[in-house]
């Protein structure tokens, strides 16, 4: 079922060298040599740019900057959430395959498990994400007065989101600690993941903690313990200060 | 309306590490063989080149190469009088997808079993007697012994090229290498890999307490080698991409790096990919397979026909495929009567997590899936068990597969998820922090095991598999024995906290522990206890193998499965062209 997959895939060109041919759709019949390489058969992704929101409203995505923003807030060490990229990231792959549960077992009956049976909702992440913004949207008019979770006190914000987290403060219709549970895990993924995804901007995630990023060789470093790795990070995409200025 | 293809000597089903090295043995021995693959075709050059494989979030985190569950998957309950529902996103374990199946996304560590544990019932038996065995344990012993397959694991090691350090040569112990392993023939084909910081600390601090520490067996190669079947490999560069990614460098072995560029060039191979068998045919009496039926993603159901059947799948799928084409008696947990999706069993892991001192630099980043320095002393039957109240036991290892930070980010205990404080210890934490690992064995009971499941379907309208498993007393006790040990290591490591995380119940799909999903057809001496011979053929239908997948493990062992799925398939292999060729039929 090519229309699950997490990335689209290849296109496929008939050789000379290897019997190939499609049979329908995607199955293949090859025999006489290995498929050659040809241009353009590999699948690689295709570089996330901020720009018009993908999948999130426009309240949605403010009131998702705000909370990426205590989960990961500036310092120091890193600038915060919104400003590395996690909305454009949570975004992006929320209009994506991640989003719709491309891949996933989505049959029916749902009935509700044991913790270690896993999530057994009949909801897509997407899906979960809208439900769970408007529920946390609705308690805070609620206990705000009218508020939104914008324009709360940090401190508030704080104390709501470590409600959600330890499963103390309740949304309506929504399952809220696994619904803070699969922000703070999206964000994490924004935060560290390749910047070719729309998060980890200008590498902020990994030059926090010192990952080189795709660097594919540390072979003059293995023997060096305890020795600090010199080079800067790297992403799929390279870095900047490779580009011409 | 099944469209009928031309007959074929040998139908294999599945085209991972036992299904291509099947099928060059086979093909290379003349006949025509056709591989059936659920998955896409997989490259190297076109599908991981170094260029775009490092990355954790398409590969690791959402699991590009490995099976999704609308495809298939599998129902899951711990207990009998519980209801199984469907594993709806693989966490737990990890089936792969496509050509070269787990032997491409699997780290590489390529381990044999002890001598003593083809004979585990037997052999603890007699050293402690019945009682020691926990009354519902259907542990059995193997139906062939570490000897009997020597020559075959060191085929395998021929044709992956593995690193490592010999610790038992020819009954000769060797300084530097695993005393307990049972004799090998030849010293590894390449040399062990160079070690990062930590496990060489803990080689170190394991050998000031006078544990035996030795390299890892890697199948991620310390140089480059030309394996048995021409093919060449190249040498690792620690990219720390290793588990859950195709290696872009033909250093990780796998059926693409070692086996397909021969395989493809025998004129009488063919792959079919994404075409999924939905049953082996068999004639009237039910004991003869006449083929096999797939569709492929148009929908077009297909019938082909063959001499032998070979499955090949990941262990699980060989399992299903028998319940589904009903060959062999269903287990029946009540009575203990049947035999196909007996004896499901499992890995017990724990870890230990420290901190070493501030300002230390472990550099995890730089690792490689298998590199890593190991303790043999706790697992099996290595060490003495009479008053522990427990059989069994576990490699204890430092690791270092990668430093990827969206899963690895150690923190110290206590560390908020979230906010100023994690972040200020998730930098501390980077560098000095580290998980060391224990890998157990699972042995088999009476109600842990594999059924088809009354309610949920998969996209054809098959039945799942259900899957009933939880942890049993022994091995949870075992467990928390070998922790401690491990913890031991920890702190003469001079690790400033030390965390110890024995395994503990219920077993839990939401959590990555293994992917060493064994049993449930199991070889044995006895029809009654198993579904294939000593050579992996079916007791039932002749002319079908199961030729080494971990599906025929009796009980799991506390070890990765691969080495002794390798070997398996290579004395399978053997069987039939020595034997089977010249007339077909029941071996035993």
């Amino acid at each position: 079922m090519p229309g699950d997959l997490y990335f689209s895939r290849r296109g496929f060109l008939l050789s000379s060298a290897a019997m190939l041919m499609w049979t329908e759709a995607g199955a293949e019949v090859i025999s006489g040599a290995l498929p050659p390489w040809v241009a353009g058969r590999s699948s690689v992704p295709t570089p996330v740019l901020p720009g018009p929101w993908r999948f999130f409203t426009a309240a949605e995505a403010t009131m998702v900057g705000a909370i990426v923003d205590r989960l990961i807030p500036a310092d120091d060490l890193s600038p915060g959430g919104k400003d590395a990229g996690c909305v454009v990231f949570i975004d992006a792959q929320l209009a994506g395959p991640f989003g719709k549960a491309g891949g996933q077992y989505v049959k029916a009956p749902f009935l509700p498990g044991l913790p270690q049976q896993g999530y057994q909702g009949e909801d897509t992440p997407a899906g979960r994400y809208r439900k769970g913004l408007r529920a946390l949207d609705e308690l805070v008019a609620t206990r705000f007065s009218g508020k939104s979770f914008v324009t709360l006190d940090p401190k508030d914000q704080d104390a709501l989101l470590k409600g959600l987290e330890a499963g103390t403060i309740p949304l309506q219709g929504v399952d809220a600690k696994r619904f803070f549970a699969l922000v703070l895990q999206n964000t994490m993924e924004g935060f560290f993941a390749d910047p070719i995804y729309g998060g980890n901007k200008n590498m902020v995630g990994w030059k926090m903690i010192g990952f080189p990023g795709a660097r594919y060789d540390y072979r003059d470093w293995i023997d060096r313990h305890n020795e600090a790795y010199p080079l800067p990070p790297l992403s799929i995409m390279g870095r900047s200060a490779w580009n011409v200025q | 309306m099944a469209q009928k293809l031309p007959h074929k000597n040998v139908v294999i089903v599945g085209l991972g590490w036992t299904g291509s090295i099947l099928a060059y043995e086979l093909a290379s021995a003349g006949l025509d063989v056709v591989a059936i693959e659920r998955g896409p075709w997989r490259d190297t050059a076109a599908d991981f080149p170094p260029s775009t494989s490092p990355d954790e979030l398409r590969y690791a985190t959402r699991l590009d190469l490995f099976l999704r569950p609308a495809q298939d998957t599998l129902t899951f309950r711990n207990k009998m009088n519980e209801t199984a529902l469907p594993i709806r996103s693989f966490i737990g374990f990890l089936p792969g997808n496509g050509v070269g199946g787990a032997g491409l996304h699997w780290n590489g560590q390529l381990w044999r079993f002890l001598p003593s544990d083809f004979k585990l019932r037997s052999h603890l038996t007699q050293r402690y007697g019945a009682s020691a065995l926990a009354a519902d344990t259907t542990i059995q012993d193997w139906p062939v012994s570490y000897d009997d397959l020597e020559p075959f694991y060191q085929k395998f090691d021929a044709l992956c090229g593995t690193s490592g350090k010999a610790g038992n040569l020819k009954g000769k112990i060797q300084v530097g290498g695993n005393p307990f392993e049972g004799a090998r023939a030849a010293e590894y084909p390449t040399p062990p890999l160079k070690q990062p910081y930590a496990p060489t600390l803990f080689g170190k601090a394991a050998s000031s307490l006078g544990y035996h520490p030795f390299p890892q067996p890697s199948c991620n190669l310390s140089e480059p080698y030309t394996n048995s079947l021409g093919v060449k490999m190249g040498q690792c560069t620690f990219c720390g991409f290793c588990e859950r990614f195709g290696c872009g460098n033909y250093s990780k072995s796998s059926p693409q790096a070692c086996v397909l560029p021969a395989l493809m060039r025998l004129p009488n191979f063919t792959a079919r990919t994404e075409s999924e068998v939905l049953r082996v045919n068999l004639d009237s009496t039910g004991k003869k397979a006449t083929g096999v039926t797939f569709v492929d993603t148009s929908g077009q159901e297909f019938e082909q026909p063959a001499d032998m059947v070979l499955l090949c799948a990941f262990g699980l799928f060989n399992v299903r495929l028998m319940l589904l084409s009903g060959i062999g008696t269903p287990y029946d947990p009540t009575t203990g009567k049947g035999v196909v999706g007996r004896n499901y069993a499992y890995q017990t892991t724990s870890g230990v997590s420290i901190m070493m001192k501030k300002g230390t630099r472990l550099n995890p980043f730089i690792s490689s899936g298998a590199g890593g320095v190991v303790i043999d002393d706790f697992n099996g039957d290595n060490f003495d068990h009479a008053g522990l109240g427990f059989v069994g036991g576990a490699a204890l290892s430092a690791t270092q597969s990668n430093g990827r930070p969206i899963s690895t980010r150690p923190v110290a205990p206590g560390t908020p998820a979230w906010g100023a404080a994690w972040k200020k210890a998730t930098v501390e934490g980077y560098q000095r922090g580290y998980g060391l690992g224990t890998q157990g064995s699972s042995y088999s009971y009476k109600d842990c095991y594999l059924d088809l499941d009354p309610t949920y379907k998969d996209r054809f309208g098959r039945p799942l598999m259900r899957l009933t498993f939880d942890f049993h007393e022994n091995e949870l006790k075992m467990s928390a024995y070998v922790t401690e040990k491990l913890a031991g290591i920890a702190r003469a490591m001079d690790a400033e906290i030390v965390t110890p995380h024995p395994r503990t119940g219920p077993y839990t799909i939401t959590q990555y522990q293994s992917t060493h999903n064994t049993g449930g057809t199991v070889m044995g001496s006895d029809p009654s206890d198993s579904v294939v011979n000593r050579y992996c053929q079916s007791w039932d239908v002749p002319n079908l193998f199961i030729p080494g997948g971990a599906s025929v493990f009796p009980q799991n062992h506390g070890y990765n499965p691969t080495g002794t799925v390798g070997a398996l398939a290579y004395w399978t292999a053997d069987a039939i062209k020595q034997r089977y060729l010249k007339n077909p039929g029941a071996l035993l």
